[in-house]
């Protein structure tokens, strides 16, 4: 009688217990999105960050290490990015398969060229990435890239699905690559125009569209936005010189919508990464900032 | 590849074409499209060559920083033997302190202090200097020192704080560290003094930490393959720091045990529950003063559970954010104090310390934060009276204040008011103290 009890609670806990073939753990929530993407039903990704949070000042939470521990793949842009907390996690975690070097670890920002690289750095100059600069999602270019790479180390991980990690590779980019010619034709009167922007999150973005960046509103890479350099930018572009000061959903507001009430330029709100309201896959978040821009030009 | 089959085929083709005198316009046309196709076809793909090389040049170049930074590239991939310098950071630290009570007098009645606790000197100087120096040795294991360099009594002093390997090729979620290293338990006794949120250790660590527990020995970790965060370890150390103080001829000194949970209740916030155990073996420890030490001999037994809570608005730290975090202890000591030259008294005395504290920051680089901590103990008998031993007539305790500005992730600068009632007579106490870091700085835990 006992002895049914438990198989029958044995039975019931079964699909609790059945888990998917490939744990992924990605920093930010559009590496996790690409992974699901690719994998479909045969990969269970985590973002460790959602679209709100400044991907640079992440607490290394109990919950995030324990992630770490079961995860299979670890996925991050890299660069730098994660300084302050991936290096705890992993050594909090105990997981010798996603450790840097390993097949289950993946940096996304090395299959990439990256912008703005320094080599060496000093800090006066602000919070800058002598590696280059780390948010290179902004471009759906690197995206692919990023995408051809993921598969190769899900192949390597998981090789019995092989062949379905890679149709799901092609499937992806069968619908990325025209949405890219769509993203590109739509974004033709964006060439040429100029941006002022929060921090330095849009530098792919800009290399893409032709968009040129003007100004920050931070004058030191990662130090808030001051009095002083916002009223130099609002003397400076008094009388134009730029189209629209961005900003990332997980920035302060306030310093774009002084600046905008005063220089007459729109401010406007990009997602800079996947699972904001608006934009809750890759697809809907080029969509949206494309339409964003646009709009903000007065072209929509 | 398919694309270019087709013209590539139709110039193939072309060749084999008897001339023909006049040439269809038409077939002209569709030659020089031809043609162009393929140019156009080769020149994208020498521009993803190129790109390919770019990005491969790119990481060769990374790789030489990467090396000197807290996460090494991977291996293999320079040949720069510069590569594998290890990240090196220094930790800068000064203080200014004022007391209206003179420093050289305090002592906290009942508890005798040892290790490194105490008041942070008077009036302007200089901080403990760390120099941290790491980086992976191989494979399978990773290196880490921490020197600190510190001024006693007018001389420079090297302290080395850590000297640790940590075996990184474990399997099953365990780990394993050896060498010398701040222990786990507790949740603030493995923070660097750099990461404290007050200049000074609460009581309780002062009292039964001699400030904060490091000594030489081997860590084993297993974490649960769970989703709650879920962290076993223990450690047996040699015993050679206070509260331990064991016989260099018996290998093994301490023992520690400790667990940790944590999750996150939503995007906003996280938390960390622990408790952990010390057993540690006494043999003629020194406390108190320190020309008159008292000499304990016996066993001494801490337990202590803490809980942390963090919150920030959608967990967007950088923005704003504030930390409550508490931490009982108990200490149970059985054995003997040598009182003088001859007198030698039974000492079977519990004690409790305990504190709370949390540091709100409403705006990026500002943070306030208030802090309470206290003391009690039973008292160990009369013979004792007349000694620092005597249980206090009013339990020590104390209240601070601080708030501190952070330019950025690597400077902060703070002011910290403490009303102390543990002393000899209350005391209001003022500190200035700056935290600069250079050079590399690994991440900080949870």
């Amino acid at each position: 009688m006992a002895m049914k009890t438990i198989l029958a609670l044995l039975i019931g806990l079964l699909p609790l217990v059945a888990r998917a073939d490939l744990d992924v753990f990605a920093c930010e929530p559009e590496w996790a999105a690409l992974a699901e993407e690719i994998g479909g039903p045969l990969v269970s990704a985590y973002s460790a960050t959602t679209p709100y949070q400044d991907p640079h000042y992440i607490q290394a939470r109990p919950s995030l290490i324990a992630k770490v521990r079961n995860a299979d793949l670890v996925v991050c842009s890299g660069a730098e990015l994660e300084i302050g907390w991936l290096p705890a996690l992993l050594q909090k975690a105990n997981n010798r398969d996603v450790l840097p070097g390993k097949t289950g670890y993946l940096e996304a920002s090395r299959y990439v060229l990256r912008l703005g690289a320094t080599g060496g750095t000093d800090r006066a100059q602000g919070d800058i990435h002598p590696l280059g600069n780390p948010h290179i999602q902004t471009n759906p270019h690197n995206i692919a890239a990023v995408a051809a790479e993921l598969t190769q180390r899900m192949r390597d991980l998981d090789p019995d699905a092989a062949e379905t990690y890679e149709l799901g590779l092609l499937d992806f980019l069968e619908r990325w690559e025209p949405a890219m010619q769509r993203w590109e034709e739509l974004a033709v009167p964006l060439a040429g125009t100029r941006a002022i922007t929060h921090h330095k999150s849009w530098v792919y973005l800009e290399d893409w569209l032709g968009i040129e960046e003007v100004a920050n509103l931070e004058a030191v890479p990662g130090i808030p936005p001051t009095a002083t350099h916002l009223s130099q930018l609002t003397a400076q572009f008094a009388e134009g010189g730029a189209d629209f000061i961005i900003r990332s959903p997980y920035q302060d507001d306030k310093a774009s919508l002084w600046l905008s009430e005063r220089i007459h330029v729109p401010a406007i709100v990009l997602p800079l990464s996947v699972g904001t309201d608006d934009a809750p896959d890759l697809f809907a978040q080029f969509d949206v900032i494309i339409d964003r821009l646009l709009g903000a030009l007065g072209n929509e | 590849m398919r694309r270019n089959l087709f013209p590539g085929a139709l110039v193939a083709l072309s060749l084999f074409v008897p001339p023909v005198a006049v040439a269809d316009e038409a077939e002209i046309e569709s030659l020089r499209l031809a043609i162009e196709e393929l140019r156009a076809d080769y020149d994208q793909r020498i521009s993803d060559l190129e790109r390919r090389l770019a990005i491969a040049e790119q990481n060769a170049a990374a790789a030489d920083y990467m090396a000197e930074q807290a996460m090494p590239a991977v291996v293999g991939e320079a040949s720069n033997p510069a590569a594998f310098n290890p990240a090196i950071g220094v930790i800068l630290q000064g203080q200014a302190w004022n007391y209206a009570r003179d420093p050289g007098e305090y002592s906290v009645q009942g508890f005798p202090y040892g290790g490194e606790a105490g008041l942070i000197g008077e009036g302007v100087g200089l901080a403990e200097t760390e120099i941290i120096m790491n980086a992976n040795v191989d494979d399978k294991f990773t290196g880490w020192l921490t020197a600190a360099l510190a001024i006693e009594d007018g001389e420079s002093i090297v302290e080395i704080e850590e000297a640790w390997v940590e075996a990184t090729a474990l399997p099953a979620g365990f780990g394993a560290k050896f060498g010398r290293f701040f222990s786990g338990i507790g949740y603030l006794n493995s923070k660097h003094s750099h990461s404290w949120d007050f200049a000074d250790q609460p009581l309780p660590y002062q009292a039964f930490l001699g400030g904060q527990y490091f000594d030489d020995g081997l860590q084993l970790r297993w974490l649960a393959p769970t989703d709650l965060y879920m962290e076993f370890g223990g450690e047996a150390m040699q015993g050679g720091r206070y509260p331990a103080a064991a016989d260099s001829r018996d290998g093994i000194g301490a023992y520690t045990l400790f667990v940790n949970i944590g999750g996150d209740v939503s995007a906003n916030s996280s938390w960390l529950a622990g408790a952990s155990w010390l057993d540690a073996d006494a043999i003629d420890r020194p406390s108190g003063d320190e020309d008159e030490p008292l000499f304990f001999t016996g066993d001494s037994n801490l337990a202590g559970v803490q809980f942390v809570w963090k919150w920030a608005p959608q967990g967007n730290w950088k923005q704003r954010n504030l930390v409550v975090q508490t931490e009982f202890f108990q200490r149970h000591e059985d054995g003997t104090y040598q009182l003088s030259d001859t007198s030698v008294a039974p000492y079977d005395v519990r004690q409790d310390g305990w504190y709370v504290q949390s540091v709100y920051q409403p705006i990026p680089r500002w943070r306030f934060g208030a802090r309470y901590d206290q003391l009690s103990t039973e008292n160990p008998g009369p013979l004792f009276d007349g000694t620092l031993l005597a249980a206090p007539a009013d339990d020590p305790r104390r209240f601070s204040v601080m708030m501190d500005w952070s330019n950025s992730e690597f400077s902060r600068l703070r002011l910290q008011y403490t009303r102390d009632e543990a002393g000899p007579a209350n005391d209001n106490q003022w500190g200035l103290q700056y935290i600069y870091s250079i050079g590399a700085h690994g991440a900080h835990t949870f």
